[in-house]
């Protein structure tokens, strides 16, 4: 835990001095006749960030945050396999959605997550994992008209858009 | 009397079949929300909101209130049965409730907590009716002095009274005050923070995708690493006989009720608190004032009234300066703020002149959202008890999935998914770190009406930041929210000269 609030402060001390450097393309004081600078807002907001990260670390020498003085583990090793897996399981499932499409990608991550990680049977597991892209299907593409991305898929589903577009 | 005949309209915009449909069905929604451990009121806001874009904004935003006053009874079912809140809001309700779950009354126990809800529920509306027009009336005249100064007092609240680390909770504004600053500058029309061209980062970001990442995302990797074990559901017998009874015994719990009520309300006002510290707030206010306190936390049946009354009432409170001024009163209302931007609504005191069926239609729609939930509650309570032991890894997926895709729904880019993904799991790790979130998700809401107040202020006044002082309105409020900033110096000053009075008198 401790050495997870140094690393995090660290890398948020980092990503401050970024967006500094990034809003400092726009000019950051006064424009004359303009006002503040398009600039101005996000790097001075950036700057106080870069503060606080230090004020951070400097509290975490002096050892003032629970976190800092707390010697338990930041993850135990299993919580960590579990959320690995999890986030694993979505980052899968998201970069699916260019090749099989939402509709390929749906049903696969409910097989995983129900069968494997939940060890459900393979019936409830089923149907929820159909169930899922037929009502997904119908309420944003049918209802709401939100075309959600198909990959390989396309092709298959110029039947669907006829029978109900 | 203009108030009466204004919300005589709105029922008439609530009472239309659509709405009434949608304010029970989002009762329902937000009560199965409620009751399900690790989602509370502002989840279900933040990933139901995309589903929303089918219906025209009024018939959108009393759904969703709808799902924020029925999340706001369900937390105190799995408080009772579980002992585990079902949302932060329910905390206090697991004091008393699961130790008389325990003893075998847990039906008295939910009763209880509706009934006490409802009176909640009841007594805020009719304050926010009461109170919502004047205060309105008076944000007319507010210019971007007044609301930048109105911002500073939002965001001040939550380092003087928000109790978390304070460089943490600064950190935490001002990241998501940067945030909503990426994409095209409003006034130059110039592209900056797109992280070397980016195109994603054009269009600006979402505070959907943050809100969704941090509340749906994040919140269920939150809830599978901390709810690995198992726990065990109790048992409720419910004949309308025991729950007679139990509503006739409440009535010796009237004045907690009320109590809990004001109190909810006026806490649910600020920013930084809300129905979290409210109900908490509530239950040490009940146990201080009882005569005999040493029953609390033994399964006394005002320790669930108090609590869940101020729940309610403080959902109802932090309604009033969304509506009233645009300035949220907790998570749950930042994002229906943002929800009334992108509906194409100016949120602010102009909703009450230009908006009147808006309005209105919500404030109406709230009277029959808490007749709704008790209704619901009480009816399905044997249906609630079978949703707790509905199992997590069920529930999870179906969530992920609805992230996603409605991550995906507003400006339909992958892009936004990923960012969602990654504001997930960075927002997870912050947490556990204990960096607060809602500051976060209510500056990248008011963000960029923060920035355009400021830099148009300066502008009018040749770049004297006196001018926030100067207007008699904007002064008096930001030198509350100097306050407020300052209150963390102020307590250490106070630490440390009692400390060396202290110290003096021990030599």
């Amino acid at each position: 835990m401790r050495r997870a609030e140094l690393l995090m402060a660290i890398a948020m001390a980092i990503f401050s001095a970024y967006l500094m450097w990034m809003s400092a393309k726009l000019p950051i004081g006064w424009v004359p006749g303009r006002g503040p600078g398009g600039g101005s807002f996000p790097f001075w907001l950036s700057f106080a960030m870069l503060i606080c990260t230090v004020w951070i670390i400097v509290r975490w020498f002096r050892r003032t945050t629970p976190q800092s003085r707390s010697s338990e583990p930041f993850f135990d090793s299993r919580s960590l396999t579990l959320v690995l897996l999890v986030i694993g399981a979505l980052v899968t499932m998201v970069g699916s959605i260019y090749f099989i499409g939402v509709y390929g990608a749906l049903p696969l991550f409910f097989v995983f997550y129900m069968r494997f990680l939940g060890r459900h049977s393979w019936a409830k597991t089923m149907t929820l994992a159909l169930a899922a892209p037929v009502i997904t299907f119908f309420f944003f593409e049918i209802l709401l008209h939100i075309t959600l991305p198909k990959g390989a898929t396309e092709t298959l589903f110029y039947p669907l858009y006829d029978i109900f577009m | 009397m203009e108030t009466i005949q204004f919300l005589l309209d709105g029922f008439v915009v609530a009472l239309q079949p659509m709405n009434l449909f949608l304010v029970i069905v989002g009762c329902a929604v937000g009560l199965f929300i409620g009751a399900m451990p690790g989602l509370g009121s502002v989840n279900g806001v933040a990933i139901l909101l995309p589903v929303t874009f089918i219906v025209p904004p009024t018939s959108a935003i009393i759904f969703l209130a709808a799902i924020y006053y029925g999340a706001m009874y369900g937390g105190a079912i799995s408080s009772i049965m579980l002992g585990i809140p079902g949302a932060s809001t329910a905390v206090a309700t697991t004091f008393d409730g699961r130790p008389l779950a325990l003893k075998g009354m847990a039906d008295k126990a939910l009763v209880a907590a509706a009934v006490a809800s409802f009176a909640g529920g009841t007594i805020s509306i009719l304050l926010f009716t009461a109170f919502a027009p004047p205060l309105a009336h008076v944000a007319l005249a507010f210019g971007s002095a007044e609301e930048f100064a109105l911002m500073m007092l939002a965001f001040g609240t939550f380092i003087g009274l928000g109790g978390d680390d304070i460089p943490k909770t600064l950190f935490s504004i001002c990241i998501g005050l940067v945030m909503s600053a990426v994409g095209l500058d409003i006034m130059s029309g110039q592209p900056r923070l797109i992280f070397g061209d980016i195109p994603g980062f054009f269009h600006g970001i979402n505070f959907l995708v943050l809100a969704i990442g941090i509340y749906g995302i994040g919140e269920i990797l939150w809830t599978i690493e901390s709810s690995q074990g198992e726990v065990s559901v109790s048992q409720a017998v419910v004949s309308v006989r025991r729950i007679l009874d139990a509503l006739k015994e409440l009535l010796k719990s009237a004045k907690t009720i009320v109590m809990g009520s004001f109190l909810g309300f006026f806490v649910g006002l600020l920013p930084a608190a809300g129905a979290t510290p409210g109900s908490i707030m509530a239950y040490g206010f009940a146990k201080t004032m009882s005569k005999n306190p040493e029953s609390y936390g033994k399964g006394n049946i005002n320790g669930v009234a108090a609590p869940e009354s101020a729940n309610n009432a403080a959902s109802t409170g932090s309604m009033l300066p969304m509506l009233t001024l645009g300035i949220p009163g907790s998570p749950t209302t930042a994002i229906l703020l943002g929800g009334m931007v992108i509906w194409g609504l100016e949120p602010g005191p102009r909703l009450f002149v230009d908006q009147t069926e808006f309005v209105w239609g919500l404030i109406a729609s709230l009277y029959m959202a808490n007749f709704f939930s008790i209704v619901l509650n009480i009816a399905f309570i044997p249906i609630f008890v079978w949703v707790l032991k509905l199992s997590f890894t069920i529930l999870a997926p179906i969530i992920f999935v609805l992230c996603v895709v409605g991550g995906y729904a507003p400006t339909q880019d992958m892009h936004d998914v990923w960012l969602m993904l990654l504001f997930g799991v960075v927002g997870y790790l912050m947490r556990k770190l204990d960096y607060p979130m809602a500051p976060m998700v209510l500056a990248i809401v008011l963000g960029p009406l923060a920035e355009s107040s400021m830099r148009q202020s300066l502008l009018q006044s040749h770049g004297s930041v006196w001018v926030f002082f100067e207007r008699p309105i904007s002064g008096g409020i930001m030198v509350l929210a100097l306050l407020l900033f300052l209150m963390p110096a102020i307590k250490v000053g106070k630490k440390l000269i009692v400390a060396r009075r202290t110290g003096n008198a021990g030599k």
